[in-house]
């Protein structure tokens, strides 16, 4: 029987498998951030243990970096503290970090996309659940916890159980106005937060074919939203394109050869997924959330759902503490939700192309009275490649804030925090209560749909402006 | 890793489905670099409210928590854990867990029990009923009991073993560096380095 792309990818991947026991599986490459790291190095310290593969490990900070004031310290000192901490663990180690300022400073899901570091048919893990980013490449990609990124650092290896396979297949092209990020909160909300738990989710279907390389990474980045730990796209002609001449991307013969191995990643025409299920890509349309988890979406055009109309007693429970905590009621449209701020940016969508969809929607407009605008590009290159090509002053000239790199309000671990009972538009990845501040409210859109809430300060499709 | 064998306690119903990580312990605890005192922070919004399940005196000391389906979703921190284990919990009860929670909770020596949803909704009624009952998390027999419940649960025996002696991954992982060193001699030239 053939094999899918999660299955050859673990294959070529395991170091040792016995009986009963987890499969050992080698990992190609470990990213490192200051926030889920300290405990790691703190322990293999104490147990005389090195890195393995300094080589194949890269740090940089951005969970608690603020975007402002860069060139002065961090003001608060619990966060200095961690950052620091970083540091010299990476110096102790000699592990590659990008710290603060650095032009190769920023998210960590974007930062190793962009040096080409991110590859198919790899490994990936960080200690951070969005690293199913990567799996846009093809690469199997996925968050882990801090004991497991002590073992990572001690044995290059993590002993893993073999995952079942999910086929997510969008049929049909994407309409116009539709984005990665619409897809993936419909699929969410289709297949639930708890329902690809277990699984590695391949993503396939012409609409995923028809999506940019930085579509593909929104996509596989929210998998883990859907409670899948990793999200997969075969490679092809527009992945080999994106990687071609990257900073740690193969040339010349090892290119070839590079490429030559991954067409044969594909899942064969015969292999056997242990779910699948089908989205009709040519129905959707914007989408939004309107309660506390990213399963709670709806197209933007529908109105705030009722609790009752839930069967399952769990699901109308969680809808019914949602609307408290939102402060919505049930039956309203949800283009009537005014905001009071928009975040653009995170590992989600902080990319360019993101920023250019975001400046396209701003350009000749004007925010809203009394609506902050964030935007937060996601790494320093994405900063200067969004400077030179002038969309800091569309930006600026709208009345939003151009800002400098880091994860900022995705989590409000750094001082871009919403206050009790502020609401944003957020390109980012979770509503969860108190998730962008305590007492926050979040909906989570596409960048076009955040642009167009920052106009009208409501959520607002670009095609309603 | 502390090792786990059976335990006996009482029990908090947590009737809620859904509790993600930033529930369990918000972002704000997450700069800190040690790995103890998150007990404090468990919680943490949620029992700013009078009203909620852990403010209730009579399930002070519970050292088990009944938790509502697709527990611990969300962000990868394992502070969640920590902040479970700090506050006095041995083992969650769920009817799903997410998978790095529950990767991370047995990397902990907290264990994940998975019963079906209606067995767990037995066993919070019952400790909503009775808030001195005692549960029995017994992974020697794989079974948990309380109330009118015996129920048995599923993990494997090499997660079993690891956790009934205490053994971390690491150690355990080194005993086979030589296969490790054999598997690096194999990969491809064209994979990236860090530089």
């Amino acid at each position: 029987m053939g094999r899918t792309l999660a299955e050859k990818v673990w294959d070529a991947h395991v170091v040792r498998e016995a009986e009963g026991e987890p499969d050992l599986l080698y990992i190609d490459l470990h990213l490192v951030h200051e926030v889920t790291s300290p405990q790691a190095f703190e322990a293999l310290r104490l147990a005389g243990r090195p890195v393995r593969r300094t080589d194949l490990t890269l740090a940089t900070e951005d969970h608690n970096v603020p975007t402002t004031d860069t060139l002065l310290p961090i003001a608060d000192p619990v966060s200095a503290a961690q950052v620091e901490a970083l540091r010299g663990n990476c110096a102790e180690a000699g592990v590659r970090l990008f710290p603060m300022n650095d032009p190769g400073q920023g998210i960590v899901h974007v930062v190793g996309p962009q040096l080409g570091l991110s590859q198919p048919g790899m490994t990936i893990v960080c200690g951070d659940s969005h690293t199913s980013t990567h799996g846009a490449f093809g690469a199997l990609a996925f968050g882990i916890g801090t004991s497991q990124v002590e073992h990572v650092l001690a044995t290059q290896t993590l002993p893993q159980r073999r995952p079942r396979t999910m086929a997510v297949t969008v049929e049909g092209d994407l309409p116009p106005g539709v984005t990665a990020k619409d897809l993936i909160l419909a699929i969410i909300a289709r297949i639930g937060t708890g329902g690809g738990a277990g699984y590695v989710i391949e993503y396939r279907g012409a609409a995923i074919r028809g999506l940019s390389m930085e579509g593909r990474m929104t996509v596989c980045n929210m998998s883990i939203e859907a409670g899948a730990r990793a999200g997969m796209i075969a490679p092809d002609e527009t992945t080999f394109a994106y990687l071609a001449g990257r900073e740690r991307v193969a040339t010349g013969t090892d290119w070839d050869d590079a490429v030559a191995y991954w067409r044969t990643l594909g899942s064969d025409p015969d292999a056997e997924y242990d779910h699948e299920v089908v989205i009709d890509a040519t129905t959707l349309t914007p989408y939004v959330t309107w309660g506390t988890n990213p399963g709670q979406a709806a197209p933007l055009g529908s109105p705030v759902p009722t609790p009752e109309d839930y069967a399952d007693p769990a699901a109308r429970a969680s809808a019914q503490r949602a609307l408290t905590y939102m402060g919505l009621t049930a039956g309203t449209p949800l283009s009537e939700v005014a905001v009071d701020t928009v975040f653009i940016g995170s590992c989600t969508n902080g990319r360019l192309s993101d920023l250019r969809a975001a400046a396209e929607v701003l350009r000749g407009r004007r925010v809203a009275d009394g609506v902050r605008v964030l935007i937060v590009p996601g790494s320093m290159l994405i900063k200067a490649e969004a400077e030179a090509e002038g969309l800091d002053e569309v930006f600026e000239a709208a009345g939003a804030q151009w800002r400098s790199a880091g994860c900022s309000m995705c989590l409000g671990m750094n001082p871009d925090t919403l206050a009790p009972g502020e609401r944003s538009a957020s390109t980012s990845n979770r509503n969860f209560e108190g998730r962008q501040g305590q007492g926050g409210r979040t909906h989570l859109v596409s960048p076009e749909v955040a642009a167009a809430t920052a106009v009208t300060g409501r959520l607002t499709a670009p095609a309603d402006l | 890793m502390e090792a786990f064998t059976t335990h006996t306690g009482r029990a908090v119903p947590l009737r809620r489905s859904d509790v993600d990580t930033d529930q369990i312990i918000p972002s704000d605890w997450l700069k800190r670099i040690e790995r103890t005192g998150f007990g404090a922070g468990l919680f943490s919004e949620w029992r700013a409210d009078e009203s909620f399940v852990l403010n209730n005196p009579a399930y002070a000391g519970a050292s088990i928590l009944l938790a509502g389906m697709d527990f611990g979703t969300g962000s990868s921190r394992e502070h969640a854990v920590w902040a479970l284990q700090d506050y006095g919990f041995r083992a969650v009860i769920s009817a799903r867990f997410a998978d790095i929670f529950r990767g991370n909770a047995l990397g902990n020596g907290l264990l994940p029990v998975q019963l079906a949803a209606r067995t767990v909704e037995r066993l919070q009624t019952a400790v909503e009923q009775d808030p001195t009952l005692e549960i029995t998390v017994d992974l020697v027999a794989r079974e948990v009991r309380g109330a009118d419940v015996t129920a048995s649960f599923e993990l494997d025996d090499f997660t079993r073993w690891r956790l009934l002696e205490g053994l971390d991954d690491v150690g355990l992982t080194l005993r086979h560096e030589e296969l490790v060193t054999a598997f690096e001699r194999t990969r491809p030239a064209w994979l990236p380095t860090t530089g």
